[in-house]
């Protein structure tokens, strides 16, 4: 016996191939849209890896400092780090800001990490890829490659300019954002500190109010003010345990005598995978049920119009004894030949396309086999509608009236 | 295969039921020994479709007895379980229209059959070859049908319901799409095949140009079947023998013997 469908695709070769064609432009934007979402997992997990933290110290009842803003007075480290089982903390600040790069804004996740400590601190970038780390107590940068800065280059933030002095690569925030690395003193003032109209309306405040301002005591006045003006906040304190520490059990020991709220590497994946990207992540997964309703309709639709093209053979190919099943096996296989041009289309495309996106897209080959039988299936799917015309197509017709 | 050829007795067909009931046919008799060719001519809506579409099996007739060969199909009701190979096996199919299937070449469209019956296709492929070579089209045989002019493409039709030597070969206004010429031919080819293969053959007809080549002719009228014994016309026989294939008698490649 001769494969029916496949004479039937090489004879209207060319229909088939850009009907593929188009099918697998739409499957590339799927497994892009896929690859998409595992970027942002890969995203928060980098960001999570790269900080080298085994706790997260924040303030308490927050999600933070990732999820929701956190702020600990920067002195808490120390008595975190005399807690056993402790090995390093660090202070951190995070922010998220557009920074001046050359004219142009840069969206950024500027770090604020304490400088000299060893370079496998918490919170530092584990890896760079050009220059030095951060060696000066101020307005020195290591940035991340995808910000578009090279060393030398130079940033401004908010008040202060910065030398980049070092680049990593793939620091990133949960939302894909690079990150720049600044000492923390610098990015405490950039997160905390008021401009000077702020600070200048403050001290007329704090001069108008008769308990600072007393006739005769002039320290008090003095002092309130500086201690407006001085910042002494972070985002978090990252810890890094002792080898063979249990994580949970310092947590829990943290959370009793210190009264933060302390994350561990796994709720902070929860929190991140979980809670962050979750919205983001059903709107992904929202698209991807609308694209296949859309393949599986033009599949349906063209398997229509090619079936509805072969009434008349059909019914010749049943008065002279074909079985129905063969007549529903070259319907089929011709929906499953679409879709497997359409997949293979769609992966070069999603290859190809994937990293000119801003965002990182991480195709994973477990998608790819999912989406290549999710494809098959929405062909199958999509060819019950011809085969059944087709077994209805009545043999008598071939003879006419 | 011997026996009977076709025999139909009393066939009945209503199409519908109650006031919108139509009896297409009301009794027809028949007979077409094996080897012969017969006419079946009538005015438009007499019934002609109809009692082939209840002969090939495709629609129901609604009372009566057909006959093929040896085997009663049907007897107030089909007495053959598988109508599909019935159709396949014993009967072949000669449309107005070639009706070929557009993407498979013109080997493959008459190779089809005996593939569909389980005949390896390199054996389903020579029996073609050797058939179209037969209905002198051979050497178009790896052409797609739509590179076939009107002629070429009725004698492809012709040997696809040849090619699995049916007892039966159901013709509906063979050669309504050919000049006089051409016609002649298609006439010549399905004697020639009835003859050598022991073939009955019903040839439903308009055509004036042929009907003088039947000897003997079933006028249906009103569903009913009159029968005719054609004066045998020397000018037909004449014609017929002009517009044999060019390379004459059919030829002996044709190799095989009816089942
Ligand atoms: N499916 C059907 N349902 C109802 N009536 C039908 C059907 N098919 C045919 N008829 C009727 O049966 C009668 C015979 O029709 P049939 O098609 O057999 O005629 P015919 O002899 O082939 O005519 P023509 O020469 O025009 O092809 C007609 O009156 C027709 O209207
Ligand atoms: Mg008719």
């Amino acid at each position: 016996m001769i494969s029916l469908a496949g004479r039937d695709i090489l004879h209207s070769f060319g229909k088939f191939v850009f009907t593929g064609f188009g099918l697998g432009l739409l499957i590339g934007v799927t497994l892009v849209m896929a690859g998409v979402y595992r970027g942002m997992v890969d995203d928060g997990k980098a960001l999570l890896d790269n900080s080298g933290a085994d706790l997260w110290v924040v303030q308490k009842d927050t999600l933070g400092p990732y999820a929701e803003p956190s702020s600990l007075a920067d002195d808490a480290y120390r008595s975190l780090l005399a807690m056993p089982g402790v090995a390093r903390v660090a202070n951190i600040t995070y922010l998220t800001m557009q920074v001046r790069r050359q004219g142009r804004d840069v969206r950024a996740m500027v770090v604020g990490i304490a400088p000299g400590e060893s370079w496998a601190s918490p919170g530092w970038p584990p890896y760079l890829v050009a220059g030095r780390h951060l060696t000066r107590g101020h307005y020195e940068a290591v940035a991340d490659l995808a910000s578009g800065f090279r060393i030398g280059d130079e940033m401004e933030i908010r008040r202060h300019r910065f030398r980049v002095v070092g680049l990593t690569r793939r620091m990133v925030s949960s939302s894909g954002d690079p990150m720049l690395f600044i000492p923390l003193k610098d990015a405490q003032e950039a997160q905390f500190l008021k401009d000077n109209d702020a600070i200048w309306r403050g001290r007329r405040r704090t001069a108008g109010n008769p308990t600072f301002n007393r006739p005769g005591d002039a320290g008090v006045l003095a002092a309130v003010n500086d201690a407006q003006s001085s910042s002494n906040s972070v985002n978090a304190v990252l810890v890094q345990l002792a080898p063979g520490v249990d994580a949970e059990s310092v947590a829990a020991t943290i959370r009793r005598w210190q009264r933060y709220t302390v994350h561990t590497r796994t709720q902070m994946e929860e929190i991140l995978v979980g809670k962050l990207i979750a919205t983001s992540a059903r709107q992904i997964g929202l698209f991807l049920a609308i694209l296949a309703v859309v393949s599986a309709a033009i599949v349906a639709f063209i398997i229509y119009t090619l079936t509805m093209d072969k009434i008349r053979e059909i019914a010749v190919l049943k008065l002279i004894g074909t079985r129905n099943r063969t007549i529903a096996a070259m319907i089929l296989q011709q929906a499953l030949a679409l879709g497997a041009i359409g997949f293979a289309v769609g992966r070069i495309t999603a290859t190809w396309a994937g990293p000119m996106f801003p965002k990182y897209v991480l195709l994973v080959p477990a998608d790819s086999v999912i989406g290549f039988f999710a494809v098959m299936a929405i062909c199958a799917l999509a060819s019950v509608v011809a085969i059944r015309m087709a077994l209805q197509v009545d043999p008598a017709e071939a003879i006419g009236g | 295969m011997g026996g009977t050829g076709i025999r139909i007795e009393g066939l009945r067909k209503r199409y519908g039921s109650g006031d919108t009931a139509v009896d297409a046919l009301k009794g027809v008799d028949m007979h077409v020994a094996p080897g012969e060719v017969v006419g079946l001519i009538g005015p438009s809506g007499s019934g002609k479709s109809t009692l082939l579409k209840c002969l090939g099996a495709v629609i129901d007739p609604t009372a009566g007895r057909m006959t093929l060969g040896d085997e009663v199909i049907y007897d107030d009701g089909w007495r053959v379980r598988d109508l599909r190979a019935l159709r396949r096996d014993k009967i072949g199919f000669v449309f107005q229209a070639p009706y070929l299937i557009p993407f498979l070449d013109v080997t493959d469209n008459v190779a089809l059959l005996p593939m569909l019956a389980g005949v390896p296709n390199a054996e389903a492929r020579d029996r073609a070859r050797e058939l179209l070579a037969a209905l002198d089209v051979g050497h178009r045989a790896r052409a797609q049908p739509s590179q076939l002019s009107g002629g070429e493409q009725q004698r492809v039709a012709i040997a696809r319901g040849l090619v699995n030597r049916p007892p039966v070969i159901l013709a509906d206004e063979p050669t309504a799409p050919l000049d006089s010429e051409r016609a002649m031919a298609v006439v010549h080819i399905l004697n020639e095949m009835a003859r050598r293969y022991e073939t009955a053959i019903i040839v439903v007809t308009h055509d004036e140009k042929i009907i003088p080549t039947f000897k003997r002719i079933y006028q249906i009228r009103d569903g009913v079947t009159h029968e005719q014994v054609a004066k045998s016309s020397p000018v037909a026989a004449v014609a017929l023998a002009q517009h044999a294939p060019s390379n004459g008698v059919l030829p002996g490649s044709v190799s095989g013997s009816p089942r």
